[in-house]
């Protein structure tokens, strides 16, 4: 009857930077059952009037569609766009990742980190904190491999992403 | 204009004052004193105390219902503010448009569990269109007057605004502000001109047509439902409406079904079920409509006019979306119409009215008053004749009373029908019944109630008394909880559990408690009697109508069955076992 295929929909959302406002769209989800698997949330504008909220969901395209409509009726909402809808668009994720690890194990996560184009960000003798960006793929097989290697501790911001050209939101 | 310097509690009452309130509903407490100080002074605006909170919601949306206005209510923090949850709730669901003032403590105390604190925007927040929280008093005028913007237009609803009391006491600015526009929130009135010119096409091609059309006509202004009728008339096409649709199109025209879905006429269903094209206009696609959603309208190319783009798509997919207000689109639709000289299918349509005339000749409301028990239908019909040629308003509680009240009382006009829809609040339609007599003072206005509804806000009844608002609680008293009862007899075997409605009060009497007037009819020759009476009393009433307790409420979809998988009375309900996916639906 309505199409099953769970699709992955990357949407970026302008808010009015009021309070409530992130309370406002979780309650959203929560409330609709709707998936997050990724949101962030930051001041963009120069008065800090403005926020950008960017969310990484996944369903059917009838969710899909109910998402963004019920997104975009929240009063202080003024923008939705769905980056995976509208064409080429770029999506990064930073993490911090923590590595406890002595002897061969440490010298081989700073070879896979210089593979990964992770940058140092703290060492102590038993320890790196790494900071790489990228890709959620990317980032999660820097994880992996950095977990086979020793104590990992991560923290992740989540996606945010923009689309591609010189058209400004 | 110059902006002018006064207190928070008195901005309030200016702006209110300036928006055109007439009526607050409201009830005191710690901290909403210096806003009921302001009251105090003033003689513009009308406060009605109620008795609880949760009735100055459910009066206030039947003053908004009823008049096409924003009905306000003012509350105190804490448990004035929860006792408000369920009004707000089933304003959200039913889209009426309600701003509702709550106090708060102050704001150097909020978050430190005060007396009578609760996070109010926190759990106001799913439960209404928008919320703010004030903090500052030199953006309350502002804010105000935003809230009303928001609540009433576009998709109408719920609107909290939260006062902490030291920005009633603190002094700051107000002014009118000049434009009500706000900077995000914009809805669009005015349909897509080409999915316009597609649903003319696809209306003027059709078959098997239906208008489905719901309380989006309604809130849409009397334009709305005059262009409904001239729409349907122009067309010769046939016409239902939802539960909360009814009186947007005239019950006593022909060309008018009754009502749709789990408790709709066997013509409307099957013509939903068999249609080519579908037209909903102002309506949702509720569960309640739908039946079983593989099995809706399987052949029919629909339409949909909404002016919230999320009921679009949300349940039933459609093939031409029209996000606008509904009379925007249908002027729009009438106009092209007229201006393409769009021509229906004569015979086509001869055809299918043919197929609605042996639907219809099943008879699927009729009913049979025999004996010496009154039939609840019956005494519905006869209230509907005693007062069918005065300005007549009908509230109601929830259950089968309500599904009866909606069947058997037509209505030629809207704004006349008040009933909980969406959220299904029994207690609605009591406290709603005084919202509308103060609205509409020389009016009749009738409650159609169930015993046990009428339990839960009988306290209301006192708030009439006080503003002799003379509301008739038309009480159709079958013992039992009886919508409840009839869903355990068709889904648990008749085990009655909890449903019985155990040591009742004597109505009669309970009314002459609150000093208004109580009347009772046994028997069908009583009937008459007690209605006249009743319609003659210059007082609030409560008439005690004892009816038939095994009665139950047919025409039925029951749950998980489809449109033309009709119960059409007590026989088929044996014949016709509800499915195991439709015993976990609601």
């Amino acid at each position: 009857m309505q199409e099953q295929i769970i699709e992955r929909h990357t949407i970026a959302v302008l808010v009015d930077n009021e309070p409530g406002v992130l309370a406002r769209v979780i309650g959203l989800f929560s409330g609709r059952g709707y998936n997050i698997e990724s949101l962030t949330v930051s001041t963009v504008s120069e008065d800090k009037t403005v926020s950008r909220i960017s969310i990484v969901t996944s369903g059917t395209p009838m969710i899909i569609e109910q998402i963004k409509a019920q997104l975009d009726r929240l009063v202080p909402v003024s923008a939705v766009r769905d980056l995976t809808e509208e064409g080429e668009h770029i999506e990064r994720e930073v993490a911090l990742i923590k590595v406890a690890a002595e002897g061969p194990q440490r010298r081989e996560s700073l070879r896979i980190a210089d593979i990964f184009r992770a940058r140092v960000a703290d060492t102590t003798v038993g320890s790196f904190v790494f900071m790489v960006t990228g890709t959620q793929e990317k980032i999660d097989a820097f994880t992996e491999l950095m977990r086979a290697l020793g104590e990992v501790e991560v923290s992740r911001s989540g996606v945010v992403a923009i689309a591609r050209g010189s058209e400004v939101l | 204009m110059a902006s002018e310097r006064m207190t928070g509690a008195e901005i309030v009452i200016k702006a209110l004052v300036d928006l055109g309130v007439e009526v607050v509903f409201g009830y005191p407490g710690g901290a909403v004193l210096p806003i009921y100080d302001a009251l105090f002074k003033q003689n513009r605006l009308r406060h009605i105390l109620v008795r609880q909170e949760g009735g100055a919601v459910h009066a206030a949306e039947g003053y908004a219902r009823s008049t096409g206005k924003v009905g306000v209510v003012l509350v105190t923090s804490g448990p004035g503010a929860t006792n408000a949850v369920t009004g707000l709730t089933d304003a959200l669901m039913d889209s009426i448009p309600i701003v509702c003032l709550t106090g708060q403590v102050a704001t150097h105390l909020i978050g430190n569990d005060a007396f009578q604190e609760c996070d109010t925007t926190g759990i106001t927040r799913p439960c209404t269109k928008h919320n703010y929280l004030i903090k500052d008093v030199q953006n309350l005028g502002k804010t105000l007057h935003e809230a009303f913007y928001v609540a009433g237009s576009g998709r109408p609803g719920p609107v909290v605004v939260d006062l902490p009391k030291d920005v009633q006491f603190a002094e700051g600015d107000y002014e009118v502000p000049a434009s009500a526009e706000h900077r995000t929130y914009k809805p669009r009135v005015k349909g897509e001109p080409k999915a316009i010119e597609e649903a003319v096409a696809l209306l003027a091609n059709a078959k098997k047509p239906i208008i489905y059309a719901g309380g989006g006509v309604i809130n849409s202004g009397d334009k709305g439902s005059q262009l409904l009728t001239q729409f349907v008339r122009m067309t010769g096409y046939p016409c239902t409406l939802t539960l909360m649709g009814l009186g947007a199109y005239p019950a006593s025209d022909n060309q008018f079904l009754g009502m749709l879905g789990m408790h709709g006429t066997y013509e409307a269903n099957n013509a939903m079920h068999d249609c080519d094209v579908m037209a909903c206009i102002g309506a949702r696609f509720d569960d309640r409509v739908t039946g079983r959603l593989d099995a809706f309208a399987p052949g029919a190319k629909k339409i949909h006019i909404d002016i919230d783009p999320s009921s679009i798509n949300k349940n039933v997919r459609v093939d031409v979306p029209i996000v606008g207000d509904v009379a925007h689109v249908l002027e729009d639709i009438i106009e092209i119409w007229k201006s393409k000289q769009c021509h229906t299918d004569g015979k086509a349509l001869d055809a299918w009215w043919d197929q609605i005339a042996e639907w219809r000749s099943i008879k699927s409301l009729d009913f049979k008053q025999t004996g010496t028990i009154i039939k609840p239908q019956h005494a519905i019909r006869r209230l509907y004749e005693a007062t069918k040629d005065r300005e007549t308003y009908i509230t109601t509680e929830v259950g089968q009373h309500q599904m009866w009240a909606a069947q058997h009382f037509p209505f030629d006009k809207p704004n006349h029908w008040m009933t909980s829809g969406g959220l299904g609040t029994m207690g609605y339609g009591l406290p709603a019944a005084v919202g509308v007599q103060l609205a509409h003072p020389d009016a009749l206005v009738v409650d159609i109630a169930g015993e046990a509804s009428t339990m839960m806000n009988i306290q209301e009844l006192s708030t009439a008394m006080q503003y002799r608002a003379k509301i008739k609680v038309f009480i159709l008293n079958n013992e039992y909880m009886g919508m409840v009862r009839q869903w355990q007899e068709l889904l648990h075997g008749g085990r009655y559990s909890e449903t019985y409605s155990e040591a009742l009060p004597d109505f009669v009497k309970l009314a002459e408690a609150f000093g208004a007037v109580g009347l009772r009819a046994e028997k069908p020759d009583q009937l008459d009697d007690v209605i006249a009476e009743m319609i003659a009393t210059d007082n609030a009433v409560v008439a005690d109508i004892c009816v038939d307790p095994a009665e139950n409420c047919f025409p039925m979809i029951p749950s998980g069955a489809a449109h033309n998988d009709m119960l059409l009375g007590p026989e088929d309900e044996k014949a016709k076992p509800v499915s195991k996916d439709g015993m976990v639906l609601v």
